[in-house]
């Protein structure tokens, strides 16, 4: 962790694919601060953002009590520099799930970071993380997950996947897992591609123009972050929000 | 209504279409059959203008306009269906949004009204009716899950629902048992056949030319036409084989 005092670089783990001009000339102390939350045992908070437009530097510190739920959805389309980042603390038998899509061209850096502590038994946790660039943008995904001695029968999985639309666009990811209990399940995956060509031409083949077409397959492949919504109004919402950020983007 | 003339096409620096020519009217099903590699894929991928199909000469002329000069969804606007013999599947996407994007896409193309939500469905309905496809496959992702037989089943309630003036069929027959052999080629003779519409059939086998009755059929080898002829010259593939037609052609 850093101290208010003096300002992270990329040489610190958590910041490593961060934009090192915007920390240079970061104020220590919009970077030190941390929002925090309470989700008292046996209850679920959800926080669905939407980060369109401009910077955005949200810290946010969780502790979820017993059987407790902690859910947060949310979407980085803006820059320069944005980053959206959850530490949550999970009792026994509490839930944290998260579903983050970052959007984004020209040269933004864009990037969830998690740290999951799984600090007591049956404790379940569940990420998907989607990134869409294009120029030279960057889509990042830092996810730790910590489980305790006895946090026996943990229960973490971590999903990312990107999908780069032009050259030049990037993603980086960085499951970490640490992991001293033995009776845990944790699994991660990630995987970085472009849209699918196939896809694309039995769109057209079917009257359907490349943009629609690349929209519709943009919205399937985010949809996976979102979907743990459930039918929810929220869900269009956010969905929509962010598709609308495709079409004001240079693509 | 759709004149391919002296057609080369090259996939990467491989020529694999050399000099096709073939027409097909208005009111017409024709038939291509021919040996693997013949370029039969190629052809159709080709009139559809997949990425990678290269014409380096001839001509495809659809109702008047220059096919090849058209991008893939505008030749579907014009009219051009193209059947896929391996249908792809689009994980995230409902066969209802999917076919009612291409149908809206289609109309605005040709400057009419989008349909609503309820008339497409109403229409969605009836199509998948006529093909004894479920209603709930349509509501599911577009070919996920689907078996061989309902994937193709699919395309032909697509065809239906898109109504083009010009279905080029790759192989539509590859996969489907006898049954659903029956109702797909029903299902395009429902659809496909009448005064102002053509099919271009690409079949490996008799059996589906047995319910959609075929104007014309030609054999396609090493990417020419090489022979043309009625129903019976199926019929007569079926029981000789390609080597003896081919055989012919060479010494003509």
């Amino acid at each position: 962790m850093v101290d208010a005092a003096t300002l992270p670089t990329t040489r610190d783990e958590d910041w490593r694919y961060a934009d090192g001009a915007f920390l240079a000339a970061a104020d220590p102390a919009v970077l030190a601060e941390w929002r925090t939350l309470e989700v008292p045992a046996g209850e679920t908070i959800r926080e669905v953002n939407s980060h369109l437009s401009g910077e955005t530097m949200d810290r946010l510190r969780v502790h979820v009590g017993k059987g407790g739920r902690f859910e947060a959805f949310a979407t980085i389309a803006g820059g320069k520099y944005s980053r959206v980042e959850i530490e949550v603390t999970l009792e026994e038998g509490a839930h944290f799930e998260f579903g983050g899509v970052t959007l984004g061209g020209g040269d933004k850096v864009q990037e969830f970071v998690t740290r999951t502590i799984h600090a007591h038994p049956n404790a379940t946790s569940n990420q998907v993380v989607r990134a869409v660039q294009w120029g030279q943008s960057v889509g990042n995904f830092l996810g730790r997950i910590e489980v305790a001695r006895d946090a026996q029968k943990t229960d973490a999985a971590q999903n990312f996947r990107a999908i780069l639309l032009e050259k030049g666009a990037s993603a980086n990811t960085k499951p970490e897992l640490e992991i001293f209990a033995d009776d845990v399940l944790c699994a991660h995956g990630a995987a970085i591609g472009q849209l699918d060509k196939q896809a694309s031409f039995y769109m057209a083949a079917r009257g359907i123009p490349p943009k629609v077409a690349r929209k519709l397959l943009i919205q399937a492949f985010i949809g996976d972050a979102f979907e743990a919504i459930g039918a929810d109004a929220q869900r269009e919402q956010i969905l929509e929000n962010t598709l609308a950020m495709l079409d004001q983007g240079a693509m | 209504m759709l004149k391919i003339t002296n057609l080369h096409a090259t996939v990467g620096d491989t020529e694999i279409l050399k000099g096709l020519t073939l027409e097909v009217g208005a009111g017409e099903v024709h038939a291509i059959m021919g040996p693997n590699g013949a370029g039969k894929s190629t052809l159709s991928y080709v009139l559809g203008g997949r990425p990678g199909y290269e014409v380096t000469a001839g001509s495809v002329e659809f109702m008047g306009q220059d096919l090849l000069d058209m991008e893939p969804h505008e030749r579907a606007a014009t009219g051009m269906f193209l059947g896929f013999q391996y249908p792809v599947e689009i994980p995230g996407v409902s066969n209802v949004q999917f076919l009612r994007e291409a149908l809206n896409a289609q109309r605005a193309a040709r400057g009419e009204e989008a349909l609503t939500g309820g008339e497409f469905l109403k229409l969605a309905k009836e199509k998948a009716g006529l093909l004894k496809l479920d209603m709930e496959m349509l509501k599911r992702q577009v070919n996920v899950g689907f078996s061989g037989g309902e994937k193709k089943r699919s395309e032909m309630v697509q065809m239906g629902i898109l109504n083009p003036k010009f279905a080029v069929l790759d192989e539509t027959d590859s996969g489907l048992d006898i049954d659903a052999l029956r109702i797909v080629g029903e299902g395009i003779n429902t659809i496909m056949r009448g005064p102002s519409t053509g099919v271009l059939l690409i079949t490996h086998y008799q059996r589906l030319l047995e319910v959609v009755q075929p104007d014309k059929v030609h054999v396609l080898a090493n990417g020419r036409i090489v022979k043309t002829g009625g129903p019976e010259l199926a019929l007569h593939l079926e029981e000789e084989g390609y080597d003896q037609i081919l055989g012919e052609a060479a010494a003509a």
